[in-house]
């Protein structure tokens, strides 16, 4: 390859000898096409995602950083039955630079009483860690988290007390959710309202 | 300076009963039978490597350190290095340029500093930063990167710029601004060494499925029912990592964050120094071969095993000639008068294309999105303006675009890469039809249509 680097320094001297000046700088291919600290990659992954998107009707999105930020968004979702009926929570997205070869990163930023999901908005959704595959994609995670609050499962519990109540008790699980939607404590610890729509 | 420090070298080099360079002679100064096409050995050969070739290494650790080494006692004596790590005791066992009094200091300079004062006409220039914090046009300069590197998104992330300076004729050849790498890896007692020559060989993004998946625990079997000591540190690692940060507070630390969290973690696979080393020498080799041609390159993936006994095996991979990354892209040649709308249904009509309700984005910007929604209506008002504007009117560019399509029969989404060149401005006249294959330059009196920025001494 040397030789052909040679050539290229050849072709240029021979240039500025022709035109008795230096040839005008040439912007990078590189300059030109990507920003710096920006490879370009994210952005068409991100509009991947975007494109394929069907999200259940129980569901929005919203770009809080504007339409050129697909990486990072939030999922609001109202669940339409079961016992987070009447309840909004919202999700954050942030969506690694080696999509799909990774899973997004899922937090509820809403703190909600339920057995899958922590105090701190870490959700346990098998998808979204062990069993995460580059042909899901943000849909299949949506659905996920959706079935979540359709059918909360006290087996895999990431809050421990509310897997326990919704076991053994889930008449006082059904109160409980209700409460904490309503905005209240349960046991120890206090829940912002998160009803859709005036009190 | 540094060159006639590098003409000393090589002269000493001659005298000391063929020297410091006396095996890298016998590879590049005679013929040989299973040498590269373009070979033509001789001491020019040898000036040129020593002098003129100028190649970046990233990363200055495990293997950066045996790096720099190896290509600097191949010849390459123009090297410059990129780190943004500072040295930490825990690396001393293999990162065998840096000393106990050196920790803490940059490994990129202290690399840097040891290699020049153990191998004289060597010259290397130290870069203590994150690859990202360097303007892309810092990597112009350079004929060849080699990659010392530890995770999936540094790698892709330079694959990215190396192969954004390729360029495609016409008939989707590659013909301008080929930038190759060297790629190794190491983990443990396992490595590999991979040539990307982007254009002609894949790059990394066609075969990214190559890693291998993460291992994952189960968050709920790390919060409530773990079963090994792993699950354990996981768990701490994970969820309880906000304890770190109140110690940090507690006792006025600041910089704990959750990626500082993971570096500090995931360095679990004892890092191997004989592995660093046959790996980094089977890169500089790849260097040598790719600059000087002295021997064909491998082809193209080498992955070495040394768990039980020594194992390896070279693979070499097909390229994914629809690439968004290295790939050609379809050319597609407009009318300035374009708008934005009218382009969109060129995509639907295009026969190679037939892409329907496709979003376009460019460079970042996202210039219509037909879903969800709240996008769409962010971007509606572009599409009564003209593409060339949208775009910066940049006479030929890169645009993706992403709709669905038939696929026999199939209606499948898709993500395509297209190249855009606008008739009737400046770079027109430079058209692409006049370049030829691989490796031929046109020979035209337009010093403005060399892509390839030449390095200047």
């Amino acid at each position: 390859m040397i030789k052909l680097f040679k050539q290229k320094e050849k072709q240029r001297e021979q240039a500025e000898n022709a035109h008795g000046r230096a040839p005008v700088k040439k912007q990078s291919a590189g300059e030109l096409r990507l920003h710096k600290g920006v490879s370009g990659v994210e952005q068409w992954r991100g509009l991947g995602n975007m494109s394929e998107l069907n999200l259940p009707k129980t569901s929005t999105i919203a770009f809080p950083n504007g339409k050129d930020d697909l990486m990072n968004f939030e999922v609001t979702l109202q669940p339409d039955e079961g016992y987070y009926l009447g309840g909004s929570f919202v999700f954050t997205f942030q969506v690694p630079p080696i999509y799909p070869h990774e899973a997004p990163k899922v937090k509820c930023k809403t703190k909600v009483y339920h057995p899958n999901i922590d105090l701190e908005g870490n959700v346990c959704l098998n998808i979204l860690r062990e069993d995460w595959k580059p042909v899901l994609n943000i849909n299949t995670i949506v659905y996920g988290l959706n079935l979540l609050f359709t059918q909360p499962n006290d087996e895999d519990p990431l809050n421990q007390d509310a897997a326990a109540v919704l076991r053994d008790n889930p008449k006082l699980f059904e109160t409980n959710v209700r409460r904490a939607m309503a905005g209240g404590y349960v046991g120890q610890f206090f829940f912002p309202r998160c009803m859709v729509g005036s009190k | 300076m540094a060159a006639e420090a590098a003409t000393t070298s090589i002269d000493e080099g001659l005298n000391e009963d063929g020297g410091r360079w006396k095996d890298l002679d016998k590879l590049i100064l005679r013929p040989g039978t299973i040498v590269g096409d373009n070979f033509e050995p001789g001491p020019e050969l040898k000036e040129n490597l020593m002098k003129m070739v100028r190649v970046l290494v990233v990363g200055a650790g495990g293997l950066g350190c045996e790096l720099l080494k190896d290509l600097a006692l191949s010849g390459f004596l123009n090297l410059e290095v990129i780190d943004m790590d500072t040295i930490d005791v825990s690396n001393l066992n293999r990162q065998f340029l840096f000393r106990f009094g050196d920790v803490g200091k940059p490994k990129a300079e202290v690399a840097a500093k040891c290699v020049m004062e153990r191998i004289s006409g060597v010259n290397i220039v130290p870069h203590f930063c994150r690859i990202e914090d360097k303007d892309i046009s810092f990597f112009d300069n350079f004929h060849i990167i080699v990659l010392g590197l530890d995770s999936i998104e540094a790698r892709s992330y330079i694959n990215a710029v190396a192969c954004s300076y390729l360029e495609y004729d016409s008939d989707g050849n590659p013909s301008d601004g080929i930038k190759p790498m060297v790629d190794g890896g190491t983990e443990g007692f396992k490595g590999h060494a991979r040539v990307i020559i982007p254009g002609l060989t894949p790059c990394f993004e066609c075969n990214i499925w190559l890693f291998p998946p993460q291992v994952k625990f189960p968050l709920c079997t790390l919060a409530e029912t773990p079963r090994t000591a792993a699950h354990c540190i996981e768990y701490a690692h994970l969820i309880k990592w906000g304890e770190a940060l109140k110690r940090a507070e507690l006792f006025g630390i600041s910089g704990v964050t959750y990626s500082l969290t993971q570096g500090v973690v995931k360095n679990i696979v004892p890092a191997i120094a004989s592995t660093n080393a046959i790996v980094s020498a089977a890169c500089a080799l790849e260097a040598l071969k790719i600059m000087t041609d002295c021997s064909k390159t491998m082809s193209n993936y080498l992955m070495y095993n040394g768990t039980e006994g020594i194992h390896s095996k070279m693979t070499a991979f097909d390229r994914d000639k629809d690439c968004l990354v290295c790939g050609p892209g379809i050319l597609i040649e407009l009318d300035i008068s374009v708008t934005l709308s009218k382009f969109i249904d060129l995509l639907g009509e295009h026969p190679k294309l037939l892409l329907s309700k496709p979003s376009i984005t460019h460079r970042g910007n996202n210039l219509y999105m037909q879903a969800p929604p709240v996008l769409e209506e962010m971007t509606r008002s572009n599409l009564n303006l003209l593409l060339f504007d949208l775009i910066g009117k940049i006479p030929k560019d890169i645009i993706h675009a992403t709709g669905t399509t038939s696929i026999n029969g199939k209606r499948t989404s898709c993500l395509r890469k297209l190249r855009v060149i606008f008739k009737g401005t400046a770079e027109d006249v430079t058209d692409m039809d006049t370049m030829g294959a691989v490796y031929r330059f046109v020979d035209k009196d337009n010093p403005e249509f060399w892509g390839y920025p030449v390095p200047k001494f």
